[in-house]
C-alpha cells in the first residue's frame, strides 16, 4: 500500500511536470558519438535532463536548431539526418539521405535544412517539416564548409575541386552561382553573423579565401596567402574547424594549419593584424560572444589543453588541461560560461570565463559538440 | 627501446601517391617476417593494443570516421584494404602521403606500433 501511495505521487508530479510548459531558451544537446545518443543538458541548472538514443553514427556529428527551439537537425557521420523534439525528448522523424555526411545547415526561414555530403560528394535538401527531400545537388566532390546565408540561400565548397557554390532558393528552383579558384583543397568555412562574409581555409596551400556576399557577383578574395612562409610545416592530426565565433571586436582570429598559431586578421581590409604562438595545432579558435577573450583547443597528442587569449593584446592570459581529448566549447549565449566536451574523461566541464573557475562536472559518454538552443537565432551556427 | 631501423616504402617517397604494392611481394614478405620477429620481441612490455584501438577509432578516425568507413580521408575498413600488403600500410602510415592530409605518425608511435595497426585494419571483421 505504502509503495503503491508514493508510486502515485510520483506519477502525479510527473503529470504536474509534463504539463508545465517547457521553456527550451536555456537548453542544449550534446553529441554522444561513440553512443549514438545525444544528451539534452540545462545551461541555467548546469545538468543533463535526459537522453535520446537511437541517432547512429554520430562520430563528426552537428546539429542545428527549428527557429522556435523546439526541433534539432542531427547530421551523423552515416548520412544521418534525424529530427530530435527535445519538448517531449524524442526522435520525430529520421531519414538515411547519404551514405558518408559531414554536417549541415537551416534556411533562414526555417523551412529547409541542408546537407552536406562526402559520399554521393554534394548537398541534398529537406523540407524541415517531413524530412523530404526538396532538392540534390551533386557536385563531384566531397563538399564541406555549408553555411546558411541571408535569402533563403545555402553556401558551400567542395574539397576536390576548390569550388565554392551558392545555391538561392528564394523562389523555390535553386539557383546555383558557381564561384572557381577558391583555392587547393578547402577544408572548412564559416560566414559571419551577419551573413556578408564567407571564408574557407585551406589545406592544400597557406592562407584563407574569402567572399562578399553583398558583391554583385562574389570574387575569390586571398587572405593571408603565404602565411607559413619560410616556416617549417607541422603535421596536422586533426583539421581545424571554422565556425561563426570568429569576430573579436575589428578583427577575425582564425586557425593557421600546419602551425602552432592563431591568426589575426582585420574585418573589413580581410589583412593581416597579428599572430598568437599556440600550444599546438589549433582546431577551434572561438571568440567568448562578447569577443574579449579567445579560447583554443588542439589537435591530438595536445588535445588535452586550453589556452586563452586576450584579443586585445593578443597574449595567452590562461592555460589550463580539463583532461584528456577536449573536442568542442560552447560558450552560454552571453558569454559568462563555457562547457567544454572531455571525450576522454566522459565529462562535459563547465568553467566560469571571468575567474575560470570549474562550475560543474557533467557526466557524458564519448562527448563531442555542445550546441545551446540560441544558436537557433544566429546566421551560420 | 630500440627501434628497427628505418625503411624505405614505396608510398612514403617522392611528391605522389604512388600506387601501391600487391601483396606478397618477395621483399615485402621478407620484411614483414623480420618486423614480426622484432614486434613478438618487444611486444609484451610495448604494445597497449586498447590504447591503439582507440587511437584507430578516436583519432585516425577524426579524418577515417569512428567505424572507419571513410570521411575527408578514405575507407579503412578490411575489405577497401585487402589489395594493400601490411608493410606499405605501416609505410604511409609511419610517413604519411605527401601532397594529401595524411600526415607521418612517425613522431608519435613506433614503427612496432604502426605494424600493429597495419595489421589491425587488414584483420577487422567486415562490418
Amino acid at each position: 500500500m505504502k509503495h503503491l501511495v508514493i508510486g502515485l505521487a510520483a506519477s502525479l508530479m510527473l503529470t504536474t511536470a509534463q504539463a508545465e510548459p517547457t521553456a527550451t531558451g536555456d537548453l542544449g544537446l550534446v553529441i554522444e558519438r561513440a553512443k549514438g545518443s545525444v544528451l539534452l543538458v540545462d545551461q541555467s541548472d548546469r545538468a543533463a535532463l535526459a537522453r535520446i538514443e537511437g541517432l547512429g553514427d554520430l562520430s563528426h556529428a552537428s546539429l542545428v536548431y527549428s527557429p522556435d527551439e523546439r526541433f534539432a537537425y542531427v547530421f551523423g557521420r552515416d548520412g544521418g539526418l534525424t529530427k530530435v523534439d527535445i519538448v517531449t525528448r524524442q526522435i520525430v522523424n529520421r531519414v538515411v539521405q547519404a551514405g558518408n555526411a559531414i554536417g549541415g545547415a537551416i534556411s533562414d526561414d526555417g523551412t529547409l535544412v541542408a546537407v552536406s555530403n562526402y559520399e554521393p560528394g554534394g548537398v541534398r535538401v529537406f523540407d524541415a517539416d517531413s524530412l523530404e527531400m526538396v532538392a540534390d545537388i551533386p557536385t563531384d566532390s566531397k563538399t564541406i564548409g555549408l553555411v546558411d546565408a541571408p535569402g533563403r540561400r545555402f553556401v558551400f565548397t567542395m574539397w576536390d575541386t576548390g569550388e565554392t557554390w551558392i545555391a538561392d532558393f528564394a523562389k523555390g528552383e535553386p539557383v546555383i552561382t558557381k564561384i572557381p579558384d577558391m583555392g587547393k583543397n578547402p577544408y572548412d568555412a564559416l560566414i559571419t553573423a551577419n551573413g556578408r562574409t564567407y571564408i574557407t581555409g585551406l589545406f592544400g596551400e597557406d592562407g584563407l579565401t574569402a567572399l562578399d556576399l553583398w558583391a554583385d557577383i562574389p570574387e575569390p578574395i586571398r587572405v593571408l596567402p603565404d602565411y607559413g612562409r619560410g616556416q617549417e610545416e607541422m603535421p596536422v592530426y586533426k583539421m581545424p574547424h571554422l565556425e561563426g565565433w570568429a569576430l573579436t571586436g575589428r578583427e577575425f582570429v582564425l586557425p593557421a594549419v600546419g602551425h602552432h598559431e592563431v591568426l589575426w586578421i582585420d574585418a573589413d581590409t580581410l589583412t593581416e593584424t597579428g599572430r598568437t604562438q599556440t600550444h599546438g595545432q589549433p582546431v577551434f579558435a572561438m571568440a567568448r560572444p562578447d569577443g574579449r577573450q579567445v579560447w583554443v583547443n588542439f589537435a591530438h597528442p595536445l588535445n588535452d589543453t586550453i589556452q586563452v587569449i586576450d584579443s586585445v593584446s593578443k597574449e595567452i592570459i590562461h592555460e589550463f588541461k580539463p583532461g584528456p581529448a577536449v573536442l568542442h566549447m560552447e560558450f552560454t549565449p552571453r558569454g559568462h560560461e563555457v562547457w567544454i566536451s572531455v571525450r576522454d574523461a566522459n565529462k562535459v566541464m563547465v568553467y566560469d570565463t571571468q575567474n575560470f573557475e570549474k562550475l560543474r562536472e557533467i557526466d557524458a559518454d564519448s562527448p563531442s559538440g555542445i550546441f545551446f538552443t540560441a544558436r537557433a537565432h544566429k546566421t551560420g551556427l | 627501446m630500440a627501434k628497427l631501423g628505418r625503411r624505405t616504402v614505396a608510398a612514403s617517397s617522392g611528391g605522389t601517391q604512388r600506387p601501391i604494392v600487391r601483396r606478397h611481394s618477395v621483399p615485402s614478405v621478407l620484411l614483414t617476417t623480420a618486423v614480426l620477429v622484432a614486434t613478438s620481441a618487444f611486444a609484451a612490455d610495448t604494445l597497449d593494443p586498447n590504447a591503439l584501438k582507440r587511437l584507430v577509432h578516436q583519432d585516425c578516425g577524426s579524418c577515417h570516421g569512428l567505424s572507419l568507413k571513410g570521411g575527408l580521408g578514405p575507407d579503412l575498413r578490411s575489405e577497401t584494404l585487402e589489395h594493400y600488403d601490411a608493410d606499405v600500410l605501416t609505410g604511409v602510415i609511419l610517413d604519411g602521403i605527401p601532397d594529401t592530409a595524411m600526415p607521418p605518425w612517425r613522431p608519435l608511435i613506433s614503427e612496432e606500433e604502426a605494424e600493429w595497426i597495419a595489421r589491425y585494419l587488414l584483420e577487422q571483421e567486415a562490418q
